[in-house]
């Protein structure tokens, strides 16, 4: 019947358009449309490129551990970096946790572990106000997921401060961002030319930093990332064979009957 | 009743005193199903295995989680991180989540396209709205365990709805919370009915197959069993075909949770829940959308909330609304393309349930809405007195059009007798 037929072909177009839309273009709650990035862990074969994850850190380091926590990773995940456990214990070396209570029932500070996670540079969410002008620094160990967009939105919300458009009202101790939610963000642009020295010599553009840092945060988001697509190749090409097999079986076990 | 022969000694040792063995034999093995089913018949058995996958994860997932506002959305984070494949066995949770309304949405529609609610199978049709109504208890209590700001505030919205209820409302929705806010008490409540639910799942749907098993499974052409010629043993060609189902299945939901494990979720449940900040949109879970359409739909809330519920409710009297003797929509010329349009229907409803309430889109909701009702309770009963439909075959197994092209009345089935 060509009614039906056109419906179903109505009901399939509009399918697509519900579930293919969100996908197609990402708009940040800003409004404007964020850039798709190219990413080394983009796609089916996706993997992190260890030479930006380093620097990613670096930047993450320097620059935005200042303010912002990263709570779910601990210095042994650097291993994913390509740091081996000697480089591990020395980067832990650098810092110092609280510890206890001991013996005497004293809190202490001791130098951090490897197992250690990252410390956070205020003790709990008031303090971390009270510095930053009532401002509450998020966590970013998910920042990646957490966010509409992922990588390409931190990307462009790092790279992409202007200044405000003629007539745009920004509000004392706020900056404009065109990506950001209502383009009014409390963090000033955190990166500068050259503001961080890559030790392999790459030029720290304000991109490139933005780049490497939006990468690092996509492997603490997931640092499993890898493993899952790896695992994810092998056990679709095993269920295509198993599927294959059990259709020729019922091609075969039905061929009597009708 | 022809009793199997089992080799084994032991088997048939404990088949004598308990006869699980004959009780397996007769209904999963020699179990005359109709020959003509189609691939939309595998969903019902794969609904059953999803739901076997969401307990086996499920379970593993409990032994590391914490219930607490202080520690929930930390030990989630604790199992994708440091608990070994943990990031595995949740994302087949969440996702499984999901494909178990695609599955389940999709066995619906095709009992609603050959009309497998009518007589004699209307309890066993009631029986399946009972699970889906289980199910969505249990996925929306289980969406709340992360503890991220679309569970807390998706809890928050949800529960309210309770508060539209006269004179007791407001106390059923304290009940709900253990307190006077969503706190550590609703999520601890919520943990433990969405570990209890899926067993009731489970109890009802072997109720479900005990039904189905009566009259055995409708078919295609919408007409009984009129013999031995009509049917096949479910194994080993229904078991083989299931089969050959669930490896498609298992295709898609791999594809999905190695390559896009978030692609169902919202991002706001990754930043951990916080009653002081609310999210620009709060979305329930894409297979709610239809639901809270229709609930955002009507201006009052009561009013809305019971639309809402009534949208799930007049399921349950559907093999009584649609009077039709006729089964299946291939010999129901109008019905037929009613079914698409109703269908199409859901399908915009589930978009607008994405958007926000305001505009164009509260006048599509509303429109879409009152079609969706129009369809059960008008269309539908009068379509049953208008609508000729065209000749039925004489069996399954000789498919030859009767003459005359009258409307041919299905025949009351008769329950299956065993053979």
């Amino acid at each position: 019947m060509i009614v039906s037929k056109l419906i179903r072909v109505t009901l399939f177009a509009s399918l697509c358009i519900v579930f293919l839309t969100p996908s197609a273009s990402v708009k940040a709650a800003g409004g404007v449309a964020v850039p798709a990035q190219e990413w080394s862990f983009n796609g089916v074969f996706g993997t992190f490129d260890r030479g930006e994850l380093q620097r990613g850190f670096h930047v993450y380091k320097e620059v935005c551990a200042g303010c912002h926590s990263l709570n779910y990773i601990a210095f042994r995940n650097l291993v994913d970096l390509g740091f081996n456990e000697e480089e591990i214990k020395v980067i832990a070396k650098e810092y110092e946790v609280e510890d206890g209570p001991n013996n005497d029932g004293e809190m202490f500070a001791r130098t951090a572990m490897p197992s250690d996670v990252w410390p956070a540079p205020f003790p709990n969410d008031n303090a971390a106000r009270a510095g930053n002008n009532g401002a509450l620094p998020p966590d970013l160990s998910l920042m990646v997921d957490a966010r509409v967009g992922g990588a390409d939105y931190l990307y462009a919300l790092l790279s992409g401060y202007h200044d405000a458009p003629e007539g745009q009202k920004v509000g004392d101790g706020m900056y404009y961002n065109a990506y950001y939610p209502g383009n009014q963000i409390a963090m000033p642009s955190p990166l500068s030319e050259d503001g961080v020295e890559y030790g392999d010599g790459t030029k720290a553009t304000i991109n490139q930093q933005a780049r490497d840092v939006s990468a690092f945060l996509a492997w603490a988001t997931e640092p499993n990332m890898e493993e899952r697509k790896r695992m994810g190749v092998k056990v679709l090409i095993f269920l295509l064979v198993m599927t294959g097999l059990f259709y020729v079986s019922k091609r075969r076990i039905w061929a009597d009957v009708h | 009743m022809s009793e199997p022969k089992f080799n084994n000694a032991l088997v048939r040792w404990i088949d004598h005193r308990l006869p699980v063995f004959t009780f397996m034999h007769h209904e999963m093995h020699e179990y005359p199903t109709p020959k003509n089913l189609n691939y939309w018949w595998n969903f019902g058995s794969l609904a059953g295995i999803v739901l076997v996958i969401m307990i086996m994860s499920g379970i593993v997932l409990a032994m590391h989680y914490t219930a607490h506002v202080d520690h929930a959305f930390q030990s989630v984070e604790r199992i994708m991180r440091d608990v070994n494949y943990g990031w595995l066995v949740r994302y087949i949770h969440a996702n499984g989540a999901s494909f178990f309304f695609i599955v389940v949405y999709i066995h619906i529609f095709r009992g609603l396209y050959y009309g497998s609610y009518k007589a004699p199978r209307e309890l066993l049709w009631m029986l399946g709205v009972v699970i889906l109504v289980l199910m969505m208890a249990t996925a929306f209590m289980g969406y709340v365990l992360p503890w991220g700001q679309m569970s807390f505030w998706g809890a928050t919205v949800i529960t309210n709805l309770f508060s539209a209820i006269p004179l007791v409302g407001e106390s059923i929705v304290t009940l709900l919370w253990g307190g006077f806010s969503v706190d550590n008490p609703t999520l601890n409540r919520f943990y433990a009915l969405h570990y209890l639910l899926p067993f009731v799942i489970v109890g009802v749907v072997v109720l479900h197959i005990v039904a189905l098993h009566r009259f055995g499974s409708n078919n295609p052409l919408g007409i009984d069993v009129r013999g031995n010629q009509d049917t096949i043993s479910f194994h080993p060609y229904y078991t083989v075909k299931d089969a050959f189902g669930l490896g498609v299945f298992l295709v898609l939901l791999s594809a999905v949770v190695f390559f896009l494990p978030n692609s169902m979720g919202h991002p706001d449940n990754y930043i951990p829940a916080n009653p002081m900040v609310t999210p620009a949109h709060i979305v329930p879970e894409w297979y709610f959308l239809p639901f809270y359409a229709i609930l955002r739909a009507i201006p009052d809330k009561l009013f809305g909330v019971l639309a809402m519920f009534a949208a799930i409710g007049v399921l349950f009297i559907l093999p009584w609304l649609d009077r039709s003797p006729v089964r299946s929509a291939t010999f129901r010329p109008i019905y037929k393309v009613m079914f698409w349009v109703f269908l199409f229907d859901c399908v915009v409803l589930t978009w607008l349930g994405a958007k926000p309430a305001e505009g164009i889109y509260v006048l599509l909701s509303r429109l879409f809405t009152a079609y969706y009702f129009f369809h059960f309770l008008i269309l539908l009963p009068v379509l049953s007195i208008f609508e000729t439909p065209r000749a039925l075959p004489r069996s399954i197994g000789k498919p030859i059009l009767e003459g005359g092209g009258g409307a041919m009345a299905a025949a009351p089935a008769a329950p299956r007798e065993k053979l």
